[in-house]
Parts: C-alpha cells; sequence; structure tokens
C-alpha cells in the first residue's frame, strides 16, 4: 500500500499541474485508461522524503458530475412525454411567493385542466396543505430525510414522487421547488420548462449574485408587485441586471395577492408558445 | 490561469471551511455534489486506494470550491463502498466564463457574470466556457518503493 505525504494536502495550490485543455473530450464519452504518469508526487509537495517513494498512477474519468442525476431527469423525461403532460419546475428564494402563487393558479385553472403539484418541501406538508381543495393532485416530497436535508428537489426525489400523480390523467405538472436561490438551479428533474419567482422584496440586484438560477430560467415571475408602492424598488435596474445574466428573458408583472398578472401566467402555463415572446416550445 | 482549492477536512484548508453549516442549507448542495463525485471515483477506483480526485469547475457555476474541499470527507465518509477514498483529497480546478463575441469576434474572460464583449461591449455573444462540471481524474496508490 503507497504512502501519501501527510503535509502535502493542506495548502491551496498556487501551481495547479495544467490540464492541457479545459473541454472535455469531443466524443463526451467517459474513458477509463490509467496510465503511469510523472505524477509520482503530488503538487505542492516539498522536500525530499528519503526512504519512500509513494507510487501513484493517474485515472482519466472525464466524466460529468451530475450525470447520474441527468439520466434519472432524462427518464423522467421519457414518461412525462409518454403520458403528453407539460411539466414546469418552479423555483425562488424562501418565500417569494410560489405557494401563494401556485394556489391562484389552481384557483384560476383547475377547473379547466388536470393538473399535478409536486411540492418539494424540507421537513413539513405545510405548503402541500394550502393547495389541498383546488381539485389537483398534490404529492408531497420531504427533502428531510438523509444528511441534514436537501434544498433542493432531484430528479430521483421526483421520479420517487411520479407513482403518487395520475400522469396518464394529467396535462400539467407544476414542481414547486424548494425555497432556495442557489441549489435547486444545478438539478435538473425533466421539466419542460423553468419559472422563477422574484419578489420585488429581495432587491433588484439579485440576478447578479445568483446568475446561475437566473440564467436557468425561461420566465422570470416578478411578484409582490402590490407592495412596489412602499418599496424603492427599481424596475428598470432589475431588468438591466437580469439581461445582463439571462438577455431578453421572458418577465412577468405578478401579484400573488391582489391577482395582477396571474392570467397571464396562467396563459403561459396553458401554451407557452402563445406567450409573447415566449421560446419555442421544445416539443 | 486555473485556481486551484485543496485539502482534506482536517487541514487548516478545511478547518477554514468550519465555519459553514453544513446542515444549514447552504453547504448541503455541495455535499450532494461530493456524493456525486465519491459515486464517480468508487465506481472507477474498483478498489484501488484513492490519493487525490480532481475536478474542473467553471465559474458561472454556483459552488464555493472551498465548501466542496470541505464537505468532501464528509461525503464519502459514511458511504457504502466508498472506504477506497479514505485519506483522500479533493482538488478544484476553476475554469474561468469566457465568451466570444458574435459582432467582433473578440474572445473575452468574464470577471462578473454578465455575459458582455468586453471589446465592443455587445451583449450578442457566445458562451465558450464556465459551465464545466466533471471529474477530470484521480490518483491512485501503488506499492511504496524503497528508495
Ligand atoms: N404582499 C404580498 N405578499 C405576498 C405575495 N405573494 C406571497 N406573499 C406573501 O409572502 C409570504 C411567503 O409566501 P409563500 O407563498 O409561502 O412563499 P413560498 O415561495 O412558497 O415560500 P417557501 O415555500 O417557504 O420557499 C406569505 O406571507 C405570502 O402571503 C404578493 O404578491 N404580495
Ligand atoms: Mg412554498
Ligand atoms: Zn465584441
Amino acid at each position: 500500500m503507497g504512502r501519501f505525504h501527510p503535509h502535502a494536502n493542506s495548502q491551496p495550490h498556487a501551481n495547479s499541474q495544467p490540464h492541457a485543455n479545459s473541454q472535455p473530450h469531443q466524443n463526451g464519452q467517459p474513458h477509463d485508461h490509467p496510465h503511469k504518469d510523472g505524477h509520482a508526487r503530488p503538487p505542492g509537495s516539498v522536500g525530499d522524503h528519503s526512504g519512500y517513494r509513494t507510487g501513484a498512477e493517474r485515472v482519466e474519468v472525464l466524466e460529468r458530475i451530475l450525470g447520474e442525476n441527468e439520466r434519472v431527469a432524462r427518464a423522467n423525461r421519457a414518461a412525462f412525454d409518454a403520458a403528453g403532460v407539460t411539466v414546469v419546475n418552479l423555483m425562488s428564494a424562501p418565500g417569494a411567493g410560489k405557494t401563494t402563487l401556485l394556489a391562484e393558479t389552481l384557483r384560476r385553472l383547475a377547473p379547466h385542466r388536470r393538473i399535478g403539484v409536486i411540492e418539494g418541501d424540507i421537513e413539513t406538508s405545510l405548503d402541500a396543505d394550502r393547495l389541498d381543495g383546488f381539485g389537483a393532485s398534490i404529492a408531497l416530497v420531504n427533502t428531510g430525510n438523509g444528511f441534514g436535508g436537501e434544498c433542493h428537489l432531484d430528479a430521483p426525489m421526483i421520479a420517487s414522487a411520479l407513482p403518487r400523480l395520475p400522469l396518464a390523467e394529467l396535462d400539467l405538472i407544476i414542481i414547486e421547488n424548494v425555497g432556495n436561490l442557489v441549489c435547486p438551479a444545478e438539478f435538473a428533474v425533466g421539466e419542460d420548462r423553468r419559472a422563477m419567482v422574484f419578489a420585488v422584496t429581495e432587491g433588484e440586484e439579485k440576478p447578479l449574485k445568483y446568475p446561475v438560477m437566473f440564467r436557468s430560467a425561461d420566465l422570470v415571475l416578478v411578484n409582490k408587485t402590490d407592495l412596489l408602492p412602499h418599496l424603492d424598488f427599481d424596475t428598470e435596474a432589475f431588468r438591466r441586471n437580469l439581461d445582463a445574466v439571462n438577455p431578453g428573458v421572458d418577465v412577468l408583472a405578478v401579484s400573488a395577492r391582489t391577482g395582477e398578472g396571474v392570467n397571464a401566467w396562467c396563459d403561459w402555463l396553458a401554451d407557452p408558445l402563445g406567450a409573447p415572446g415566449a421560446a419555442p416550445a421544445r416539443r | 490561469m486555473f485556481k486551484e482549492s485543496g485539502g482534506t477536512s482536517g487541514s487548516p484548508a478545511g478547518r477554514q471551511g468550519a465555519r459553514l453549516d453544513v446542515r444549514g442549507g447552504r453547504a448541503v448542495h455541495e455535499l450532494s455534489i461530493c456524493r456525486s463525485v465519491a459515486d464517480i471515483v468508487a465506481r472507477h477506483a474498483a478498489g484501488r486506494p484513492v490519493t487525490r480526485v480532481h475536478l474542473r469547475v467553471g465559474a458561472l457555476r454556483q459552488v464555493v470550491p472551498d465548501t466542496l474541499v470541505y464537505c468532501w470527507e464528509l461525503a464519502h465518509a459514511d458511504a457504502a463502498g466508498a472506504e477506497v477514498l479514505a485519506g483522500s483529497v479533493l482538488v478544484v480546478e476553476s475554469v474561468p466564463a469566457g465568451v466570444r463575441c458574435r459582432r467582433c469576434g473578440v474572445h473575452s474572460e468574464l470577471a462578473v457574470p454578465i455575459l458582455r464583449c468586453a471589446a465592443c461591449g455587445t451583449t450578442d455573444v457566445v458562451l465558450v466556457s464556465g459551465e464545466e462540471f466533471l471529474v477530470t481524474s484521480f490518483e491512485v496508490a501503488t506499492d511504496a518503493v524503497e528508495a
């Protein structure tokens, strides 16, 4: 068994071993070809540790870190497509108004369309309970089991919820992701589109601070517009910041409290193709 | 060109990260990413003891390299089949975000996540780097050789 220099690990390495090309291999195939190379010592190790020479072998991998999640997301997507159901992943910071907006959405759409909701919540069923009674099928996913609670929904969690929804009977599934501006954006779940709720109380600089989620959204709902008279929120600066990270993305001003803009959101849900300026639907 | 973060959880680099509340939400994202990395490497290692694991992470990924390094040991300590990762170090190679201008053809590296040509200012650009998210390689120890 090889020995590893015990102190070689603790320094951040200014001298990286350049890995020549920063792109994965063009064919995208992971491969695995060990080869003896010059990495007998880890970069950053210093001094002559006479008495030992550590043998090391580098194994090339080039595998996407979230490849397994992506694989399950594709399987979810295939199940959605086979059932003819459109799936929207609704994301936001905690408290931006996803559940309130969903209740208003179900009030308007559930009488006409067969809707399923997947509720992601760390511990409770509080949000799922608020959506009861509209005639939609609700499946709750508590992300709290496992290590300390996941802060996002991932594709396997959505897969685990699917048997609890009458997939073949549904037209539309809305997934309320866990309230979090960072993590959900990294995890595809098999959705057709992503919508993001942004509340005007959050501040106009947020797209620059959390670019990954703002970049990943097909539609940004600017919520709590009823509060604008009480805030110094700069709508134009927000739009500029949003365009900086996601040029030309669709934006809808809504208030889940007063109902402003909620019909336009329902139109987008019903027919993203018909919505003004909407990007082409993927199917 | 590349910045790297490295260190075991018990190292100074790891202790730096101890301010992070792993259960409080923020770091859990990195934790689940580390678990994915552990699965990938353990599968490829096929029983060989792993010493270092190299990741390549684009600047547009909302992932904090130091947090990944801090979470690494936690992520594989209790994982079945990941015993080969005991004592291993995660090394993160950060790739800056870069865009190529559709108007003037210039390549710019981005210091902030604003997709804009540094030469002419247009936002009509193609993202050419910054979204990488890969396990690139790992090192396995072979038998020590008496010098
Ligand atoms: N004034 C105002 N308040 C709103 C609006 N939408 C939601 N709220 C309030 O904002 C708070 C949070 O709303 P929720 O709907 O629970 O937000 P959420 O995004 O589902 O929150 P989490 O699921 O916990 O992340 C509640 O007190 C809502 O009543 C709105 O348009 N205007
Ligand atoms: Mg909610
Ligand atoms: Zn240009």
